[in-house]
């Protein structure tokens, strides 16, 4: 770890600290329906929308409605990208004639962008066309990211209001979400990014010399495309000589930006923000890191403000912030430290290398902005990345996906993470606010059996999903365990990443594993939408019944969800419900992996 | 008081050996599934009971261990169902008194033609009217509808000084099981057999019908919900051990779940609840609900009435005023002479001041020939004529008629006076000999001691306290301010209470009163917590969800305590249970799987002996600390009056913090003996 490294870090938190209150305060009033500076612009827009749609503004919905139209949306929008994707071949924007995608494929990508996970089993470059990235995946990038934070106003709303049996209208909240959160702020990010050497352009794909041509060794093949073997069984191989690289081109930029602003995290390309035509510079890394962070923090703002306690959103943000260093300390630490294992190379750090484990990292973003945009991209359920999480050290790789199983509640995806957030702050005030000798009360709302009951249900969803799918798949030979690159507890880690990051909705990927197969597509898409909806309705019914309590007005005796301690707690809450649960598994992955290989053993 | 007489030892041999067998009795499944933590227990010790018997027969390895390891897990079933038992266990043998009190009497009825028959109580219906006389028991609740009498209630309150009942007012109701001291009463039944005030003490005590109250239904799905992710947890972990190379033996697995799970609240939190309605029943208040005592630990004000709550029940002379040109002295010998026999306590407290303060005694009147005048309401004057001498003593505006129809004059010096202790909030007597007025007596409402303590104690814990006077504004004021009593509600008048109420409701507020009369009773039932007096009238008793046996008003205080006692206990043994867990699993895990990576042992930070001992000692830990945390289960976390904020700070660092040091200490202790004793 260096002093410079820690100093990038704190200069990106301090942005981020910065932004919070403004884009707080703007979104309060978006979604409070006050003036802000754009409704010049946008409001004669949004009337034109709902009198096509026929949505009548005023009208608000109880919970129920709100969880149905919302479903429907996901369910339609999910619906017209698997026709969009199986379709392409014959839809313009194809110029490399990209054929239709297989059906188990295109259930997973369609499951994974309708839910926010941006989980990709395929290679974009080589699988979607122009039209599918644009009009297909770059639709669900902004409409997946609306209903999150329609859906955490909803909650807010439920928290703030009294004895009120509606939580606001899905469709306004969705559009307002969109046409004021989202694209005023897409459109100048992603010029900012152009700026910054991003690619935009609808070309057909490059192909180029290459400076210094590579000899490589492949499976010999006859002419029918059959591979060769020899007497043993064993392929023949066979050297060949590549000159040329196909360089892909397309409209990046615009989706870049979305990808973070919205937490999606779906890349134009595979190696996605690694990749130097979607993240080129220091700079534009530094720009997409904020953009994944900004609308959550900002989000705890709009708590506070809403629900009239200010420093309510901001012990939630202390909260969001102790998990976030926590997670960079060790990821960093672990990263720098380097692997014991590999001897003969010269892992200090100096002026003229980044030292320590950099298998898989970028060198043009070094150490430091690799951990941190790891720990940020998986705190933010945003799954986008800029290096590659498998070839971490064990403990460098436990933080991406340990911020995954804490529920994705650190900043969190957008909305997502609020409403993910405010169900641990209700657990938490439930068991500790006995202790103050009261029946629970969050802001004045009291915390009663029905309460607890959807609490319960929406915390049930991770272990069930995750702890459930990977044990089939690690005893499952043919379709679990046969698609991993590396066997022993590195393995079960991959498998388990896959899972939690389905099903917390992040889409990063620890890769070394293969995942676009009939299993892990059909499975990981179903944890995606497990971990989406089935955590959304039970979430959505808690706030109906908070909306519906009266407000205890606060006294002495009231327990304070203000106090330091109050952030203390909830941490403490959110990592003992996490750990309880994942410890098990993982301490037989990364764990007891970091143990091996300080023991001398590597997977 | 008698109060002892109600406490009873945690210890009592008795109720442990009874709750010794009752904890056997309760392994029956169909009761512990009411439990869902207790029953997930149960039914992995059955699993390892099948699999040891397995083992046995087939002579496999490791018995030895196989069978603490059930023993133990059976050990927490019985250790939880010990705690259940030992809380009823002291319902049941406060029960038992009472049941003594209910013993079979014989009853006179009066008959419709007006005569008396002689039948058994149990056939006593609603509205039958019964006479008793001294030294009869009551033999059913009702209302005395002619006479007056003293009664002994000590059966129901344990308050040995007789109380005096009487038809009409607020003062009417009786218990069946009370005893007629003196005097003949005709009681009005008001309950059928059954459902008398002793049978429901007696079934709220022993826990019989004991329904969950909300917040416990609430905890329990959240500790339902824990046991399903630890169900998850472990269920999945056998997958992972098997890819691992490593799969687990059954007993390990049950084993890691039952230390999993919160099996310390789960076990626990029945015998809160009870010991919580017990120990209302301590402080002689009756709850009709659980829910009632959660409420209490949630009210925000308190409406106190005025008098016997924060004053004394009455004025008390304090000073006398001369006018000019009249001799302090003078003055007191009159006052006293004016209310040697009045037998008002206001009365008796001018003649303790003239004796405390001015030396005189007591004097016998009779030989002057003394007539003594009462007070009616129509002169609102009393006093005495003797020798020739008139003299009285009364309102001021009474004393000026008074003085004015004789011929005299009231000067202005006295109606000065009298305005600086109406000003002051005290009552002002004007005492007045042969129609001269002499000066007045400043009579003043005495604070009970103590009271401006407990008003700041519950100021802390955020509880704004409201006195109920019929006073005027200004001498509510007063009082209000020499109490500490936080505002006041002056010239009230039942309605006015009623309203008070709905208004602090509206704002979300909960609110306890105390209430007696018949007028109460709309008020109490609205409120969230009404506490009827047992003196009180039927009417108050059944508006209310609590009734005060000692009928004290103060005792609101300790309800209130009562109830976020309770809610404290559970909260604190919730999270003491789940803090835990964090200590097992650094004993377990490493344990399960240092045989397949000798690695992982670094995670053994307690430096635990063998695999082996480190499982036995987190079970049997975790068995143990059930029976350890028994007492304070019963007797409930201790509460000090202190803010919130404060509150969670201390409790989070004992229940919290401690949750998480205490087992590594303890896992580590029980290791070092059971590797001691060879036993793993």
């Amino acid at each position: 770890m260096t002093i410079n490294g820690w100093l990038q870090i704190l200069f990106f938190f301090a942005v981020i600290l910065a932004v919070t209150k403004p884009l707080g305060v703007f979104m309060a009033h978006v979604f409070n329906r006050e003036r802000t500076f754009l409704d010049p612009v946008l409001r004669p827009i949004e009337r034109i929308i709902y009198r096509l749609t026929g949505v009548k503004e005023d009208r608000e919905m109880r919970w129920t409605e709100y969880a149905v139209a919302m479903l429907l949306f996901s369910m339609v929008s999910m619906l017209v990208l698997y026709a969009q994707q199986r379709l392409q071949y014959y839809l313009p924007f194809n110029p490399q004639k990209l054929a239709g995608i297989i059906p188990h494929s295109t259930f997973n990508t369609a499951a994974s962008f309708t839910t926010n996970t941006n989980w990709q089993s395929y290679v974009p470059e080589v699988t979607m066309s122009y039209l599918t990235q644009m009009a297909g995946l770059a639709y669900h990038n902004f409409t997946s990211a609306a209903v999150g934070i329609a859906l955490a106003i909803a909650f807010i709303r439920g928290i703030a209001q009294r004895q009120k049996d509606t939580l606001g209208n899905f469709w306004v909240d969705m559009t307002r979400a969109t046409l004021w959160v989202l694209l005023p702020f897409c459109l100048v990010g992603s010029l900012v990014l152009v700026a910054g050497g991003v690619t935009q352009n609808l070309r057909p794909y490059d192909t180029v010399k290459l400076v210094d041509p590579q000899t490589i060794e492949v499976d010999k093949k006859d002419a029918n495309g059959n591979v060769v073997t020899d007497a043993s069984g064993q392929p023949v191989k066979e050297t060949q000589q590549v000159t040329e690289q196909v360089i892909a081109q397309g409209p990046v930029a615009s989706q870049e930006f979305i990808k973070e602003w919205g937490t999606n995290g779906g890349g134009f390309f595979n190696t996605n923000s690694a990749h130097p035509f979607e993240n080129p510079t220091p700079f534009t890394n530094l720009i997409e890191m904020i953009a994944i962070f900004a609308i959550s923090a900002g989000l705890t703002y709009t708590l506070g403000r809403m629900t009239g306690s200010q420093r309510h959103g901001w012990a939630v943000f202390a909260a969001m912030a102790v998990l976030f260093f926590a997670g960079i300390a060790v990821s960093y630490w672990a990263e720098a430290k380097g692997n014991p294992l590999l001897t003969g190379v010269d892992q200090t750090t100096s002026a003229m290398q980044s030292g320590g484990n950099m298998e898989g990292k970028e060198v043009r973003f070094g150490l430091a902005n690799s951990t941190l945009w790891a720990t940020i991209t998986t705190n933010a359920s945003c799954g986008a990345v800029n290096s590659m999480h498998d070839s971490y050290t064990p403990l460098g790789g436990l933080v991406p996906l340990a911020n995954i199983q804490l529920s994705e509640v650190i900043f969190g995806g957008v909305g997502a993470g609020m409403y993910g957030i405010l169900i641990y702050v209700v657990l938490s005030v439930f068991i500790a606010g006995l202790m103050v000798g009261r029946t629970p009360e969050y802001l004045g709302k009291k915390v009663e059996a029905y309460d607890v009951k959807m609490a319960m249900l929406n915390v049930l969803i991770f272990p069930l999903t995750i702890l459930v799918f990977t044990a089939y798949s690690s005893i499952s030979p043919d379709f679990g365990t046969s698609q991993l690159n590396n066997a022993g507890p590195h393995g079960l880690s991959e498998m388990l990443y896959a899972f939690t990051s389905g099903t917390g909705n992040n889409g990063s990927a620890f890769a070394g594993i293969s995942a676009n197969t009939y299993w892990y597509n059909t499975t990981i898409g179903i944890s995606m939408l497990f971990g989406r909806f089935l955590m959304i309705v039970p979430m959505l019914a808690l706030a109906g019944s908070l909306g519906r309590k009266k407000i205890t007005p606060p006294s002495l005796g009231t327990f304070p969800v203000t106090t330091p301690l109050f952030a203390a707690l909830l941490v403490s809450v959110i990592l003992i419900v996490g750990a309880l649960t994942f410890f098990p598994v993982l301490s037989l992955g990364p764990i007891v992996e970091h143990f091996l290989m300080y023991a001398g053993h590597t997977f | 008081m008698t109060k002892e007489k109600r406490t009873i030892s945690i210890w009592d041999p008795k109720i442990i050996s009874r709750a010794i067998w009752d904890s056997f009795r309760k392994l029956n499944p169909i009761t512990m599934m009411k439990n869902p933590v207790m029953f997930v227990v149960e039914v992995g010790s059955v699993i390892t009971t099948i699999l040891l018997i397995r083992d046995i027969v087939t002579g496999a390895p490791n018995i030895g261990f196989e069978l603490q390891i059930t023993l133990w897990l059976w050990f927490t079933v019985l250790f939880a169902n010990f705690a259940e038992a030992m809380a009823e266990g002291r319902g049941k043998a406060q029960a038992e008194t009472l049941r003594r009190a209910r013993t079979e009497t014989m009853a006179r009825r009066l008959t419709s033609n007006g005569q008396i028959e002689v039948v058994p109580a149990p056939r006593l219906r609603r509205d039958d009217i019964v006479i008793v006389s001294a030294g009869e028991f009551i033999p059913g609740d009702g209302e005395v509808i002619e006479g007056i009498a003293s009664i002994d209630e000590s059966a129901i309150t344990g308050e040995s000084a007789p109380v005096i009942r009487e038809a009409g007012g607020d003062r009417s109701a009786v218990t069946g099981g009370t005893r007629v001291l003196s005097d003949q009463i005709k009681v009005r039944i008001t309950s059928n057999p059954g459902e008398t005030f002793i049978d429901r003490m007696i079934a709220l005590v022993e826990g019989a019908e004991r329904q969950k109250t909300p917040n416990e239904i609430a905890l329990n799905i959240l500790l339902a919900g824990l046991t399903i992710i630890f169900l998850l947890a472990v269920v999945t972990l056998q997958p992972f051990a098997i890819y691992s190379n490593s799969p687990q033996s059954i007993f390990v697995l049950v084993s890691l779940l039952v230390c999993l799970i919160p099996t310390t609240i789960g076990a626990l939190l029945s015998a809160i609840g009870i010991a919580g309605m017990d120990r209302l029943v301590q402080h002689n208040v009756l709850a009709m609900s659980g829910r009632a005592v959660e409420a209490a630990g949630d009210v925000n004000t308190l409406l106190l009435d005025k008098t016997g709550t924060i004053t004394l029940g009455n004025r008390q002379a304090v000073e006398f005023i001369p006018l000019s040109g009249v001799k302090e002295q003078e003055l007191a010998d009159a006052a006293q002479l004016s209310s040697l026999a009045d037998e008002t306590p206001e009365g008796r407290s001018i003649v303790v001041l003239a004796k405390e303060k001015y030396g005189l005694r007591g004097r016998d009147l009779q030989p002057h020939e003394a007539r003594f005048i009462a007070f009616t309401a129509q002169t609102r004057m009393s006093g005495v004529d003797y020798d020739r001498r008139e003299i009285r003593k009364g309102a001021a505006d009474a004393i000026e008629k008074y003085v004015d129809t004789n011929g005299g004059q009231a000067p202005r010096e006295m109606r000065e006076i009298v305005e600086r202790i109406a000003k002051a909030g005290g009552t002002p007597l004007v005492v007045a000999d042969n129609k001269r007025p002499l000066g007045v007596i400043h009579l003043k409402d005495i604070v009970k001691g103590g009271m401006k303590e407990r008003f700041d104690q519950l100021r802390a814990m955020g509880i704004k306290t409201v006195m109920i006077t019929g006073d005027n504004p200004l001498t509510a004021a007063t009082i209000a301010r020499e109490s500490g009593v936080d505002d006041f509600l002056a010239e009230a008048k039942p309605e006015d209470k009623m309203a008070l109420i709905r208004r602090e409701q509206a704002e979300g507020k909960l609110v306890a009163m105390t209430g007696d009369g018949t007028n109460d009773a709309p008020a109490l039932a609205q409120a969230d917590v009404g506490v009827a007096m047992n003196t009180g009238t039927q009417a108050a008793k059944e508006a209310g969800n609590m009734v005060d046996l000692d009928s004290n008003p103060t005792k609101l205080i300790e309800v209130v305590e009562i109830g976020k006692q309770l809610l404290m206990t559970r909260g604190a043994l919730t999270t003491f249970s789940i803090a835990n867990d964090v200590a097992k699993y650094f004993a377990i895990i490493p344990a399960m799987f240092s045989v397949a990576f000798p690695a992982i042992n670094a995670l053994n930070i307690m430096r635990l002996a063998t695999p082996q001992s480190a499982i036995l000692s987190a079970v049997i830990f975790n068995a143990l600390i059930i029976i350890a945390l028994i007492p304070l289960a019963l007797k409930g976390v201790k509460y000090r009056p202190m803010s919130a904020a404060a509150l969670l700070r201390r409790n989070l660092l004992i229940y919290g913090l401690g949750g998480i040091i205490i087992p590594f200490i303890g896992i580590k202790i029980i290791d070092v003996i059971i590797v001691a004793l060879g036993l793993a």
